[in-house]
């Protein structure tokens, strides 16, 4: 869980580098508390039975937060002050309550866009049933 | 037809072009800020540290900018807009028994950081709706929206946002329209050979009686004939069902001239169909004559009602 609070320079950074893997725990709690601080109250994201009723296992993780952990998870990475452009995703498996998601990633690019060099990002979020989200960042470093 | 309701619905609502900007509830706010960072688990300090965000490359504090959405959510009782372009194709697919919903693709482009006090408003425009599609969630469509989010006349972030409309497994419900092609067949009953209807073949005979061609389903495997086991020979895996559209090409036939076969008319045609979902499934093909039958022939099922207990599906040529 610690961070750097120092933000990569782009020359410490190419593409083919790896980030470090961030692992985070779907608890019930955790599928919850994120569904209420993105105000995405459907109850699928926070209630049970409504989940099965509607044919799903268990409750399951919002897409505002799949956003929110993509960002997360390459700011860590990238430093405080890396400029975040983009976060392009698919969905793809649910993460209900009580799975475990490992995100991986690795710089894939280097772009211009409007005079602005930005490193493309490629992410993985792993959960027990496969790929649940997957996508790619843009980032600007000093 | 259904597809063409759907298909023109997609392009009315399309047309209209960007609803109109709906504000926010509240300003960008440290509050939400707090809460957003507290669950996600995010640390870095210029989202609530002031001190360190004033010395940050952002000269002060800043919104994460993977909130862009959360701040113009329509909250626990809100309602969408009348010209809400995503809630007017919802309702039109879900007339047509596409009621089921799962989001697939989600990209947003940050222009800037949003700053506590900003208030932002959404907008949002039909981009497209492709399909039918047969996905592995069942048959449905793809519906595209795109989102502006503005502070005043500047749009701050966009979004596209993809969602795949379905028809949910235990509602396979075809639409009235597609039912009709049951058609009432006493004429056959005399010489029909009856199916022997097991467990793994009676969701299929059920679907007949109510004009749907179900199709077996392992995981994303679609198999035809039905039978007790996936093509993986996992015995742990139970199959489920997709509803056939119901179309397909001629793959091989044979013109029956004898022996006779008590109750029909010979010549008859037997013909094995490539359905649009890309198994095979046999039947009759009826209302041609031999002689105007060939490979690749364009046909689409209908079913034969024997009797209470038997409908059988046959094909005739596409109209």
């Amino acid at each position: 869980m610690s961070r750097t609070l120092r933000t990569l320079h782009a020359a410490e950074v190419g593409v083919g580098t790896e980030l470090p893997p961030m692992v985070i725990e779907a608890t019930p709690t955790f599928v919850v508390s994120t569904a209420i601080a993105t105000r995405d109250f459907q109850d699928v994201h926070h209630d049970r039975d409504a989940a099965v009723g509607r044919g799903s296992k268990d409750i399951f993780l919002n897409i505002l937060t799949d956003n929110g952990l993509v960002q997360r998870f390459v700011t860590d990475w990238a430093g405080s002050e890396a400029l975040v452009r983009s976060i392009k995703i698919r969905l793809g498996v649910p993460c209900y309550a009580y799975d475990t998601i490992t995100f991986s990633g690795r710089v894939t690019d280097e772009i211009e866009v409007g005079g602005e060099r930005r490193f493309v990002i490629e992410v993985i979020g792993r959960d027990s049933l496969g790929d649940h989200v997957t996508g790619t960042v843009q980032v600007v470093l000093p | 037809m259904s597809s063409t309701t759907i298909s023109d619905a997609a392009q009315r609502i399309v047309s209209q072009g960007d609803s109109a900007p709906r504000l926010a509830r509240d300003p960008v706010n440290q509050p939400m800020v707090n809460n957003w960072v507290e669950a996600i688990g995010e640390t870095n300090p210029v989202y609530n540290d002031p001190g360190f965000a004033a010395r940050s490359v952002h000269g002060g504090l800043v919104a994460p900018p993977a909130m862009a959405q959360v701040w113009t959510m329509r909250g626990l009782h809100g309602q969408r807009a009348d010209d809400d372009p995503l809630g007017a194709m919802t309702a039109v697919l879900d007339a047509e028994g596409f009621t089921s919903v799962v989001a697939t693709d989600s990209e947003q482009t940050y222009h800037r950081y949003l700053r506590p006090g900003e208030h932002v408003a959404a907008s949002a425009r039909l981009e497209s709706v492709v399909g039918p599609k047969q996905t592995a969630l069942g048959e449905g469509w793809f519906v595209t929206t795109r989102t502006s989010w503005t502070v005043g006349e500047e749009v701050v972030a966009e979004m596209l946002f993809r969602v795949l409309k379905f028809r949910p497994p235990g509602e396979h419900r075809a639409p009235d329209a597609d039912r009709a092609r049951v058609v009432d067949a006493p004429e056959y009953a005399a010489g029909v050979l009856r199916p022997v209807i097991s467990a793994d073949t009676a969701f299929f005979w059920e679907g007949t009686s109510v004009g749907e061609l179900r199709i077996q389903r392992w995981g994303e495997t679609l198999r035809h004939p039905p039978g007790p086991v996936g093509t993986g020979g996992d015995l742990a895996t139970t199959p489920d069902y997709v509803v056939a559209r119901g179309t397909g090409t001629l793959y091989s036939y044979v013109v029956h001239h004898a022996p006779k076969v008590p109750g029909k008319r010979l010549p008859f045609v037997v013909a094995l169909v490539e359905l649009d979902e890309g198994v095979r499934v046999l039947g009759e093909l009826i209302d041609v004559g031999p002689e105007d039958v060939y490979i690749g022939l364009a046909v689409s099922v209908v079913f034969l009602r024997i009797d209470d207990e038997l409908t059988l599906p046959a094909w005739q040529v596409a109209q």
